[in-house]
């Protein structure tokens, strides 16, 4: 397939491993008041029906972002969510600076607006009554970039699910690999993925749930490592960021390029699953595969 | 010593930090050129000027910054993966396509020995003339390289030979066709594989290691770099776009990716660090290759001495170490 070439051999096309810009953030354009709008459909909409709606507008089933702690409590039964690994904690390997700004400033500050001292939470919990190992990426923390802790909680939660022969279920939210701790980050992607190997080796049950966005570096390892693949409607799921491929093309990018219909598609997602949906879809995946 | 005037090793490219170098080279060409016409003896002042041609190259080359690394890196005499092919491996035996999609001339692999060692080859190109950078894309993989490489190193697991890759790529990529064919599943599925392969594995970045796209071909028993190659999670420019919002900031993050052989060995992201000849490895590719040669030769025998059960435990507890994080004592028991 003939694609045009990078212009030169110099000039990186920004690698795509790492994906970070202004797109991953929150598409709410009236914040904290009682009424937003919907990107999908541009209604008005009431917070409470939405939040009700499991954050799904109900005119158009647009699936707005949800943070790690919201995302539990939609995901697991109530109450069942123990956490696990929650000491392990980020810290600044590269003393990693820039314009006058530090990165362990940085994730003070993260950790203060959050509550939380990282992008993913780990945990045992119950989805309709199986007990399963549950990973959910929080978009809200440093846009779900993947440094060390989130590797290292993850291969954590992957050995307890390979020991204790629990299905794995991880919840993607990522901008992609977290620049901050540079190689180490993408090592990351490497750890991971042989954690996943002995997972798989030792007979464990997989389900990636991807959720928007999914990209960049996360993308590469786990995300497309499930036995099976769910992903919610809508998502945005890539490696490279469509800027960088926009500029390298130099051309504009096909209708719904990188969305999860397009990736069922080309045959890389099993199912798109709406978000009240996916309990009972993960429940009946784990009685067909791993009851 | 070779001769280093404008059309010797360095091929004329001028880095900007070596200017002084390059005025050095010329007044040795320029005396050795009036002796051989005038017939008169310059031979004292050319081995004085030598000496001192070979004490600022060796103290330009050990205090590169990040930034001045990343352009010995990119050179565009630097030695390349096929280059490498040539001058280290004997009999070498390509094999081509995914069995998929293509055959994809950004990574090259195949059969060949190295010393006495039968071993499968992945090697990223980047091209040396015009012609072949557009016919490897400038050493840019797309889902089918991938998808190639792991195919043979399944050959390679099953016929028990060691698998050498060689790292070479500014990333993966980035376009239509290659997010289409899963370029995210392709380099997913080969760090999984990669980690649990029954036969030794065996990495060294030699020039570029961009990010997702050299790591697809990254995962091993030993990592090691050469010299003056860099392993990044992004390109200096990507992240200095990004953070500093200008591309001009590439050297100051640079800097502050930590993304050099020296600083990657003390992160133990690499294991080890393959010396290149003075001046860098486009100054003298023979001896960078016999510096690899050496190094290849001599871990291949460790590895070998291996069981595959005790080497993917090594593997796998390398690979698990990776990453630096912190414990906290926990007050109160956390809560959902
Ligand atoms: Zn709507």
């Amino acid at each position: 397939m003939a694609e045009p070439q990078p212009t030169n051999g110099t000039k990186n096309p920004y690698d795509p491993t790492v994906f970070e810009g202004p797109q991953i953030r929150k598409k709410r354009d009236v914040p904290d008041g009682l009424w937003m709008r919907c990107p999908g459909c541009e209604s008005m909409l009431y917070r409470k029906t939405v939040a009700e709606n499991l954050e799904v507008c109900p005119e158009c089933e647009h699936h707005f972002r949800v943070g790690g702690r919201l995302r539990v409590q939609q995901l697991a039964d109530p109450d069942s969510f123990e956490e696990r690994f929650a000491e392990i904690a980020p810290a600044d390997p590269l003393e990693f600076k820039w314009s006058g700004k530090r990165y362990a400033d940085r994730l003070k500050a993260e950790q203060d607006k959050s509550g939380n001292t990282e992008a993913i939470l780990t945990g045992i919990a119950y989805i309709k009554g199986r007990r399963v190992a549950l990973a959910v990426m929080d978009g809200d923390f440093l846009m779900g970039s993947m440094g060390s802790v989130l590797g290292e909680k993850l291969s954590l939660l992957i050995e307890e699910a390979t020991r204790s022969s629990l299905p794995l279920v991880v919840v993607c939210m990522s901008g992609g690999a977290r620049m901050h701790e540079g190689a180490l980050s993408l090592m990351q992607m490497g750890k991971t993925s042989a954690a996943l190997a002995r997972f798989d080796d030792g007979g464990g049950l997989y389900i990636a749930v991807l959720t928007d966005p999914t990209t960049g570096g996360t993308t590469a390892s786990f995300a497309m490592l499930g036995d099976v693949i769910l992903s919610e409607p809508g998502a945005l799921i890539g490696f490279a960021g469509q800027r960088v491929i926009a500029n390298t093309i130099k051309s504009e990018l096909p209708e719904g390029f990188q969305r999860a219909e397009f990736l069922m598609d080309k045959g890389f997602v099993d199912r798109i699953v709406p978000r009240k949906e996916l309990r009972s879809e993960i429940a009946q995946l784990i009685d067909y595969l791993k009851p | 010593m070779a001769k280093d005037n404008g059309n010797g090793p360095a091929g004329g490219y001028q880095l900007p930090f070596e200017k002084p170098i390059f005025r050095l080279e010329r007044q040795i060409a320029e005396l050795e050129g009036s002796q051989a016409e005038s017939g008169r003896d310059f031979s004292s002042e050319i081995r004085k000027l030598r000496a001192q041609y070979v004490s600022l190259l060796k103290k330009t080359y050990q205090s590169l910054t990040p930034w001045e690394t990343v352009l010995v890196a990119r050179h565009p005499k630097r030695p390349l993966g096929c280059e490498y092919i040539d001058r280290i491996v004997k009999s070498f035996v390509e094999l081509h396509g995914d069995r998929r999609f293509a055959d994809d001339r950004a990574i090259r692999c195949g059969l060949g020995r190295i010393g006495t060692e039968k071993v499968a080859l992945i090697v990223q190109h980047k091209g040396r003339d015009t012609k072949e950078k557009i016919a490897c894309n400038f050493g840019c993989a797309h889902p089918e390289g991938y998808r190639k490489a792991l195919r043979v190193m399944k050959l390679a697991e099953k016929f028990h030979l060691p698998v050498v890759t060689l790292i070479d790529t500014q990333g993966a990529y980035p376009g239509v066709g290659s997010e289409e064919r899963g370029v995210a599943e392709a380099i997913a599925r080969n760090l999984l594989e990669m980690s649990r392969l029954r036969t030794p594995i065996l990495c060294v970045i030699i020039g570029e290691g961009g990010s997702g796209g050299a790591l697809g071909v990254g995962v091993g028993d030993r990592i090691a770099i050469l010299e003056f190659a860099y392993y990044s999670v992004i390109s200096p420019e990507g992240c200095a776009s990004i953070l500093w919002r200008t591309g001009e900031k590439a050297s100051e993050a640079a800097e502050a990716l930590k993304l050099t052989a020296r600083h990657l060995k003390e992160l133990d992201v690499v294991d080890e660090i393959v010396p290149e000849p003075l001046g860098g490895a486009h100054r003298s590719p023979a001896e960078a290759a016999t510096n690899l040669e050496r190094f290849l030769v001599r871990t291949l025998r460790d590895l070998k001495r291996l069981g595959p059960d005790e080497l993917l435990r090594r593997r796998y507890d390398r690979w698990r170490r990776m990453g630096k994080v912190i414990h906290l004592e926990l007050q109160t028991a956390a809560k959902s």
